[in-house]
């Protein structure tokens, strides 16, 4: 340091300091970065308007409420949504528990640098890095393989629960959708201020109490938050539902836990692959996209606005 | 008097309730949490259970080897002579997987860049909700956008043969993984203290020597991170490849033959194999491979943020 001022080091810290260069430098960095930004906004902007363009005319009171018909080239998607609503809320049955469960723990009871909990927070991590299809495959060789083969034949029941149905797929999803759960709920929990526990504990209430009748209450939008996250991702995933229950087309809606279904994602998947005549699918296909589309973005938007909510509350709190 | 003794008795069996009903809440929400951990070693467990007999019982031990998988070149499941060679279908991913990565990581970073050090507060707001929409589109709307809309335009400007090949997979996969890179790159630069961009701009740099030298060089364990992460996010994305890609397995770096990943090989020939035959079992040999290399990465990206949140907080 004591030789920063001699000349020796000047050209050395020239370039730190800037020179003429260094304008051009900026504009270019700017530039370029800033370009990269347009190019992500365009980007979208021309995802959305080519699905929107495509698919509003079919949309109709008909179309979404109506069956396929004329071997999916027409008629309307009812089925799929019905399937889609059923599948997701299942799934958000039972996800919500014990994602939330877990979190609680995590943030309320765990020690931070135990090692028990750096284990859990290890698998919520990598359980969110998983890929979806290897999801899948777990679904068929635990849920189907496993679990139902193993109940149908304790309970002596031809081939019942040991086949793709809704229970499995949703079970499947949960599992995918619990490290969104949980990072959601913990950060919920995280919004609510310490000095409301520490109010009530002192006021001699149990941890138990404290949890549920004050820091629950106010943490109660994030775990929506969570819930709706999930339903979100639930309601566009594919791979995980390929082969745990998902179906190219029913003549009836699912009525019963071992029933197979039909997916607004899964059908916009077999509407664009497996169509002899891409032409003649084009409309319904695009309505297809564009209420899938639709919907999980309505969904993210909810959970963003309360996100945003809870976050301005832990900031001015 | 009589009061106060009924209250006593009502009160010392009540706290016994309470300190029972605390324990087996307590025990509930630990077990609750003892899921998550469950949950990745059934994963694996079972994944690995389905995978495994093909090294000891193979129906076909000639050609489901480990020679057969990695000395071969031809992926032929289905066949009255059937070749199980893995290597073209990693070689697809690994091509997809490149293409995908030099789109999303100069994109996403840069972004990044842009939005926590050189854009005003107003356009970050303005930004933000669109990469957040670009994250919310399920991965087979980008799959139906490559194959109808973007398969066309890459044609056009290529004037590639196969319509569907690995450059169109690739530019999709890269857009499906941009707000992985971006959000976590962001979050990694906005980590960064304050004083030290004050330190920079007082020593008279501008603001691109700031963002360069001193808020880039704190953040790059965290950027690391982001594409280590979005890496994971590339190799194990189905939808998009199986529907965008051409999918037929051959042996080629032409980004402009259609190709075969992994990830898409599973998801299209699971529903026609034979439960507990040499296909099916290579099937989850693959999704094995899958699993082991991203909980690697994950790893990794999980060591680079804890190396930088020490670093920030001053520890190293």
């Amino acid at each position: 340091m004591a030789f920063v001022g001699s000349p020796a080091a000047r050209p050395a810290l020239l370039p730190l300091i800037g020179g003429r260069k260094t304008a051009w430098a900026e504009v270019l960095l700017t530039g370029l970065s800033g370009f990269a930004t347009l190019l992500i906004v365009l980007t979208v902007a021309v995802i959305v308007i080519n699905i929107v363009a495509g698919g509003y005319q079919v949309i109709s009171w008909e179309f979404l409420t109506k069956p396929p018909t004329d071997g999916l080239r027409s008629g309307g998607i009812g089925p799929a949504i019905f399937g889609t609503v059923a599948l997701v809320l299942l799934m958000v049955i039972a996800v919500i528990p014990f994602g939330a469960m877990a979190a609680i723990y995590l943030h309320e009871y765990a020690r931070p640098n135990a090692r028990w909990t750096k284990a859990v927070r290890f698998a919520v991590n990598n359980l969110a890095g998983v890929p979806s299809i290897v999801f899948g495959l777990f679904g068929l060789g635990f849920f189907i393989q496993t679990l139902g083969v193993g109940i149908d034949r304790a309970m002596g029941l031809d081939v019942t629960w040991g086949q793709p149905c809704i229970l499995w797929a949703a079970m499947t999803l949960a599992i995918l959708n619990l490290p969104v759960v949980i990072v959601t709920t913990e950060e919920a929990l995280a919004s609510v201020p310490p000095h409301f526990r520490e109010a009530s504990l002192a006021l001699g209430a149990t941890r138990w109490q404290t949890i549920w009748r004050v820091v629950l209450p106010q943490a109660l939008p994030g775990i929506l938050t969570g819930g709706i996250l999930a339903v979100g991702r639930g309601a566009g995933e594919v791979a995980p539902i390929l082969f745990t229950g998902a179906a190219y087309f029913l003549p009836y809606l699912p009525g019963q836990l071992t029933d197979q279904f039909m997916h607004l994602g899964y059908h916009t998947f077999v509407l664009a692959t497996q169509s002899p005549d891409v032409d003649a699918t084009r409309p319904v296909m695009f309505g297809t996209v564009l209420v899938l589309l639709v919907l999980t973005l309505l969904l993210n938007m909810t959970a963003t606005v309360i996100r945003a909510r809870t976050r301005s509350r832990q900031k001015s709190g | 008097m009589s009061i106060q003794s009924g209250e006593r008795r009502y009160g010392a069996s009540r706290s016994r309730w309470f300190l029972w009903r605390e324990r087996l809440i307590e025990t509930t929400i630990a077990v609750c949490s003892a899921m998550t951990i469950l949950s990745v070693f059934l994963i694996l467990l079972s994944i690995v259970r389905e995978a495994i007999p093909i090294f000891f019982t193979a129906e076909d031990p000639a050609s489901a080897n480990f020679g057969g998988f990695f000395g071969q070149i031809v992926w032929q499941p289905v066949s009255d002579n059937p070749r199980y060679s893995l290597l073209p279908l990693i070689l697809g991913t690994a091509k997809i997987t490149v293409i995908a990565m030099s789109v999303a990581v100069p994109i996403g970073v840069l972004a990044a860049l842009f939005s926590a050090e050189f854009a005003p507060r107003w356009v970050g707001e303005i930004v933000k909700p669109f990469v957040e929409l670009l994250a919310g589109i399920p991965s087979v709307v980008m799959g139906f956008f490559a194959l109808i809309i973007l398969a066309s335009i890459v044609q056009t400007l290529t004037g590639a043969v196969a319509r569907l090949n690995a450059l169109n997979a690739g530019l999709a996969l890269g857009l499906a993984i941009i707000p992985v890179i971006y959000s976590v790159s962001e979050d990694a630069l906005r980590a960064v203290p304050n004083n030290l961009r004050e330190a920079s701009l007082a020593l008279g740099c501008n603001n691109w020597k700031t963002a360069v030298h001193a808020v880039l060089p704190a953040a790059s364990s965290g950027i690391f991170a982001s594409i280590v992460l979005g890496l994971g996010r590339a190799v194990g994305e189905t939808m998009v490849v199986l529907m965008a890609s051409g999918n037929a397995a051959l042996v080629s770096w032409n980004p402009l033959d259609t190709t075969r990943t992994m990830s898409a090989t599973i998801a299209a020939e699971m529903g026609e194999v034979v439960v507990g035959g040499d296909h099916y079992r290579i099937l989850f040999l693959i999704g094995v491979i899958l699993f082991g290399f991203t909980m690697i990465l994950n790893i990794l990206a999980g060591w680079y943020l804890s190396t930088m949140k020490r670093r920030l907080s001053g520890e190293v």
